[in-house]
């Protein structure tokens, strides 16, 4: 029998990973060569540059949400761990204590420090600051420590009574002065070139002001000196540029039978807000033959909206009204991406780092792999 | 996109521990009986291929390592190679045109990630795993400007 290309049905039914009660289906990719016979399937960049898009939903500093369509699941995963682990922001590194008799410890204190996130200059961040890397030799360590590579903070408070303070007052923030340390509170002292890249609102501060830090009474006190340095989420999440970068799968919702009146309303509710939207059954529906919709004209029946916001909770296969007359799935190649950024980058600019990231990998693999075999 | 037959987990029964591969056992139509061997020395690297080997690459002032090597029982058309300091990023994202391509990650405390390439005949495992790179290379490529398209498209929509 001779092979007849698939139809558009039956490439969009390949996409779909079906979802039951209980089960998943047709869970794996196919679209790699020896799949179906007589079918190609080999990597086609022509291919993939017809049928790849990204849309946008929504681009903000610290959100951002986009689809990726047309492409392997190895490649999105490869871009959202790429965002969490691969790309450099600064943080807190190490912490000197100078004097801390807060009742929290040294070593709490300074892991607190390490996961504030920190803003500043972009391009300071990003071009002008450098690794900072441990010299092998321990003694030079103070050697080590440049402009480029270390940023220097410093957080001095003191907690004292409020001598103006109202008698009776029993609320410690009126009561003393400083007896919450914020991270407001933490001072950058430029050195060098940094007032350069890092002045007025591009010093490095804290992305947010107000995280506490920690609590003091009168007679207590934190003095600390911060080295900032530049890192990846692969060796202490507090290096990751994102609070989150995830994708999902694109929900696919199909209404194989009429669903109507009471019913369709019942259906909604089994459903987020705003992906099932009830419509009155057209008269031309009404009087096509064998669609379901016969004698119903002006009935409200379930449509459809906006799959992109379901939660995939199944709630509605539960119910025996709707058994056969609705299909659930989700579209393996539609990757709905939301990045969260911290604050040292904007959130879409992380992923165009991710993807430029994974081709500096594969560049240098690929000279790697001519070395090798010279 | 995904090209070729990616069987995870297999690789890492079929490569054996971590030292020898065992290439009797290679069971494809496409392999050859005896091992005509590479033209590359599966160079037992005493120091687990860090450090040494040749240096090139003068890009950042630092010298480059070697980070992939042969292992050895290696064929033209079935190799399998070691990455060091690569992970599930980049392995499961790499997919070149072959008959069997895998990757293991031999423990998670190494980091070292290998790949196993068998090709059909006319090309090398070398030759596939140069092409997958390159592939996703270019795929990066369009990734980016499709991506800038996009949000240029969504930034003027929100716009009017």
């Amino acid at each position: 029998m001779p092979h007849k290309p698939p139809t558009k049905e039956e490439l969009e039914r390949r996409k779909i990973v079906g979802i039951h009660e209980e089960t998943v289906t047709n869970v794996s990719a196919n679209d790699f060569p020896m799949t179906y016979p007589g079918e190609d399937h080999s990597w086609d960049i022509e291919a993939f540059k017809r049928n790849f898009r990204i849309e946008f939903h929504q681009n903000d500093p610290f959100e951002a949400s986009f689809s990726l369509i047309g492409c392997d699941a190895s490649i999105a995963n490869a871009f959202r761990r790429i965002m969490i682990a691969d790309i450099p922001t600064l943080a807190v590194e190490t912490v000197f204590i100078n004097n801390n008799t807060s009742v929290i410890q040294d070593e709490v204190l300074a892991h607190r420090l390490g996961l504030i996130p920190f803003k500043g200059g972009r391009e300071g961040l990003h071009k002008f600051l450098k690794w900072w890397r441990r010299p092998s030799d321990e003694s030079q360590i103070n050697n080590s420590y440049y402009d480029f590579n270390t940023v220097l903070l410093r957080l001095e408070v003191r907690c004292e009574h409020n001598e103006d303070a109202a008698p009776g007052e029993t609320d410690p923030t009126k009561l003393y002065k400083h007896a919450h340390v914020y991270a407001r509170d933490i001072e950058f002292c430029p050195v060098g070139r940094q007032s350069r890249y890092f002045s007025g609102d591009d010093a490095i501060a804290p992305v947010n002001p107000d995280i506490l830090i920690a609590k003091l009474r009168p007679g207590q006190e934190i003095s600390l000196t911060i080295h900032m340095h530049k890192g990846v989420g692969s060796d202490h999440a507090k290096f990751s540029p994102v609070a989150t970068a995830s994708y999902r799968l694109m929900p696919v919702i199909q209404i194989e039978r009429p669903i109507l009146g009471a019913d369709a309303e019942k259906f909604a509710r089994c459903f987020p807000r705003g992906v099932i939207g009830l419509e009155p059954v057209t008269k031309e529906e009404a009087s096509r033959e064998g669609s379901g919709y016969e004698g119903h004209e002006g009935e409200l029946k379930a449509v459809v909206v906006d799959p992109m916001r379901d939660t995939v909770s199944r709630e509605c296969l539960r119910h025996e009204e709707f058994k056969g007359k609705v299909k659930l799935g989700r579209r393996r190649d539609h990757f709905i991406f939301l990045v969260e950024s911290t604050g040292q980058w904007e959130s879409d600019a992380i992923f165009l780092e991710a993807v430029a990231h994974l081709k500096k990998r594969a560049q240098d693999l690929e000279k790697q792999v001519v070395n090798m075999v010279r | 996109m995904a090209k070729p037959k990616v069987k995870k987990d297999e690789s890492a029964t079929a490569a054996e521990p971590a030292s020898d591969v065992v290439m009797d056992e290679a069971p494809t139509s496409h392999q050859p009986e005896n091992d005509d061997n590479m033209s590359v020395d599966p160079n037992e690297n005493g120091e687990e291929g860090e450090e040494g080997d040749e240096i090139e690459d003068e890009e950042e002032e630092e010298e480059e390592v070697q980070r992939v090597r042969l292992l050895p029982g290696s064929t033209p058309t079935a190799a399998s190679f070691e990455f060091l300091n690569e992970g599930h990023t980049l392995g499961n994202a790499l997919r070149p045109d072959v008959e069997f391509c895998a990757y293991a990650i031999p423990h998670p405390s190494e980091n070292k990630m290998n790949v196993r390439i068998q090709t059909f005949e006319g090309t090398t495992a070398i030759e596939a795993l140069q092409k997958g790179l390159r592939d996703l290379q270019e795929l990066c490529d369009v990734v980016t400007d499709k991506f800038i398209d996009a949000r240029e498209r969504f930034v003027a929509a929100s716009a009017s």
